[in-house]
């Protein structure tokens, strides 16, 4: 079945347009890089067809990576039902956002490069959905990181494009330290790290084991997947090109924890405890950054929060025993998520750069096709039935009721705030009078055909039957239909849309009235309640100094260099010593030869004589 | 010669190359430092000879001349360099000839 075509095709591109894209043609780049990326896709097809049902894993094994004392890692790719949607989401939205960027990055510098590095991603993000055991999979995770940083950071001459990827990094590494001592815990517990052993054996480890594995397999997915404490990276990296955004932010890497979290569920299905706790950091993390969302200006950074937000509701789903409806719910937002971002990097297009929403306004006659396909993602995103939003997050917050009905009522007020700030974005880009200074064009078709695919995606998506196809794989049985509970997440959806409108079309001076009234409120929430600079304050500050002044002058400087200095200050002290002797004084010389002579009398008279 | 103490000569072979060495060291004219060069030879020649006496050997004799003809080729080349020192440097001062002194 040749499931290593997957990812080797982006690799053969990454390496192909890295090493010689520079000298070729766009239509050269371009081919290579599309060209790997949609093979990729069709294979992915091509397998999924020829392995059917998949009631079981298919694996393939290729080699073995380690062999060291008990440790066995081998590396091995497997299909199952949860990675095949992984792998059809990947390549399919990969495919769409690559032919978007075609028009998006036609002016930019360094084409080939971006490019490049795109394949890369898919390569490595392919390869995470693919293993069979943690390490393959922390492989993926580290290397969608790297091509994070690469890309976020793309514009290498802007300062703050590379803070924003350094920071990616640094954050990322953080939940990555706990990921790693996740994986130490579960060799130690179980002997291996393959996912079908582990899983096999999970049932009959303690529950305080399954519970501490739990909670640093957390912590990993917090870094990756941009929870709370964790999610300072993602807004920042709205820094890289817009694609970028669309493909790694949205749709693909972050969901990287959720997938991780969802594949280990034997684990969490015997520790309550960790999976109240991912529950309680997803919707934690929902409507904090719902609030942020709601005062941002930069189009783009209103939807990087969201994203945030979207994925605690996945957490959510996860924490609350429903893996198949967070799941369900990663698939539609990378839908409209993808396309919500997608529909801004038109709109910026359009309008030259400008990311500012209160530059914009009236665009809806301007670029028509751009506000069509975002509304369909406004639409999905406010859960409005029949839309895809609407079924996923909903199987999600029936899911939380059943379990921890506090954690429902939360979900449906982030509800009512994802509308709000989404339609907020959406009637203050495209609605009332043109408040810049550019002359907006539509976007090519090169542009707009992915645009139009993922609007169909978001409006349709929800009828795919994940749920129940992955229903089987996590041995869920389906959560029964509460019509209440639909119709309160609804309205609260309904709601927001229309608080929207009231605030923005109806009466457009409302919004400054509302923030002038609530000052404090609306300046903590405008400065994302001050976290970067309690971070800053808190714990980078600290660390630069102490750096600084300990690990630079004092350890480095004062110690090494003093040693390795100081051998040397020796040699040379001794050298100047002995530098006595070359006087250029005859006499002193005789003297010298004279001395010597004694000690070696002396010396033989002592020991005796010469030896026999 | 019956009866005198070995010691004897042996002190005077010591007390000529203790005159020898400080003659070496101490005097600053490069041709008295040769000549006492030559009288540690002689100290060092009186000793084997002694020795070779006491003990009815002819090894110290045949050393002995050993020693001699070292001392001739080494007063040859040692007075080659001299003239060659004097005719460069004008002077017999070995305190003079310093030029590798930093």
């Amino acid at each position: 079945m040749q499931l290593w075509l997957i990812p080797i095709l982006p690799l053969a591109g990454f390496l192909i347009n890295g090493i010689v894209g520079r000298r070729m043609s766009k239509g050269f780049v371009n081919a290579v890089a599309i060209g790997s990326v949609a093979l990729a896709f069709a294979w992915v097809v091509k397998t999924l067809l020829g392995l059917g049902e998949l009631n079981t894993a298919y694996t393939e094994h290729y080699f073995t990576w380690i062999q060291s004392g008990g440790l066995t890692v081998n590396c091995d790719f497997s299909v199952d039902r949860l990675s095949a949607i992984m792998l059809m989401i990947v390549t399919g939205i990969g495919s769409l956002i690559h032919i978007y960027s075609i028009g998006y990055m036609a002016h930019e510098g360094g084409y080939y490069r971006f490019f490049a590095y795109l394949n890369l991603f898919m390569f490595f993000m392919l390869t995470l959905v693919l293993a069979a055991n943690y390490l393959v999979l922390f492989v993926g995770w580290e290397g969608v990181g790297l091509c994070s940083y690469l890309l976020i950071g793309f514009y290498f001459d802007k300062k703050f494009a590379t803070n924003a990827g350094n920071k990616a990094f640094i954050v990322n590494r953080i939940g990555d330290f706990g990921f790693s001592l996740a994986m130490f815990y579960i060799f130690k517990q179980f002997g291996s790290l393959d996912f079908g052993s582990v899983f096999q054996q999970a049932p009959t480890a303690s529950t305080a084991a399954l519970t501490t594995i739990g909670l640093l397999l957390l912590v990993g997915a917090c870094g990756k997947s941009a929870q709370l404490p964790l999610y300072v990276w993602l807004p920042d990296a709205m820094a890289g090109p817009t694609p970028v955004s669309a493909l790694i932010h949205a749709a693909t890497m972050v969901t990287a924890g959720v997938y991780m979290c969802a594949r280990s569920f034997p684990i969490y299905i015997h520790a309550p405890i960790a999976m109240d706790t991912i529950a309680i950091v997803g919707i934690a993390t929902a409507f904090f950054a719902a609030t942020i969302g709601m005062a941002q200006n930069d189009i783009k950074k209103v939807f990087a929060y969201s994203t945030v937000s979207q994925l605690g509701y996945m957490f959510v789903g996860v924490g609350s025993g429903a893996f198949s409806a967070g799941i369900f719910h990663l698939m539609t937002h990378a839908f409209f998520k993808a396309l919500l971002f997608l529909g801004s990097g038109s709109v910026i297009h359009a309008l030259s750069g400008e990311q500012d929403m209160r530059n914009m306004g009236g665009l809806r006659s301007k670029i028509p096709w751009t506000f069509r396909t975002m509304m369909c993602a406004a639409v999905a995103i406010a859960g409005v039935p029949p839309f895809a939003g609407f079924f996923s997050k909903d199987a999600i917050l029936i899911a939380a009721y059943e379990r921890t009905p506090w954690i429902f009522w939360l979900g449906v007020v982030t509800a009512g705030l994802t509308a709000f700030y989404v339609f907020r974005a959406m009637f203050l880009t495209f609605f009332g009078e043109y408040r810049g200074h550019e002359h907006p064009h539509e976007s090519s078709p090169v542009m707009l055909v992915p645009l139009g695919v993922l609007a169909l995606l978001s409006l349709g998506g929800g009828f795919i039957p994940i749920p129940g196809f992955l229903g089987e794989f996590f041995h869920q049985k389906e959560p029964a239909e509460n019509v209440t509970l639909m119709a309160i997440s609804v309205a609260a959806g309904l709601i927001g849309i229309l608080i929207a409108y009231v605030m923005y079309i109806a009466k457009p001076g409302m919004a400054d009235s509302v923030a002038g009234s609530f000052k404090g409120l609306y300046t903590l929430v405008y400065n994302k309640y001050f976290v970067d600079e309690m971070y800053d304050a808190a714990i980078v500050k600290p660390v630069v100094n102490g750096s600084r002044t300990v690990l630079w002058r004092f350890a480095d400087a004062g110690v090494i260099d003093g040693l390795v200095n100081g051998v040397g200050a020796r040699a040379r002290g001794i050298g100047d010593v002995l530098r006595r002797m070359q006087s250029g004084n005859i006499r002193s010389y005789a003297t010298w030869v004279l001395l010597g002579s004694v000690l070696v009398i002396v010396a033989m008279g002592i020991a005796g004589g010469l030896a026999r | 010669m019956a009866g005198v103490p070995i010691y004897y000569f042996l002190t005077l072979s010591a007390i000529l190359f203790a005159l020898g060495v400080a003659g070496f060291l101490f005097r600053r004219n490069i041709i008295t430092v040769f000549m006492s060069i030559e009288l540690m030879l002689n100290a060092v020649n009186l000793s084997f000879i002694t020795f070779s006496y006491y003990l009815k050997k002819n090894d110290g004799h045949i050393f002995a001349f050993f020693v001699m003809v070292v001392a001739a080729a080494e007063a040859a080349v040692g007075l080659a360099i001299i003239l060659t020192v004097f005719k460069n440097r004008q002077t017999l001062n070995i305190d003079e000839v310093d030029s590798l002194k930093n």
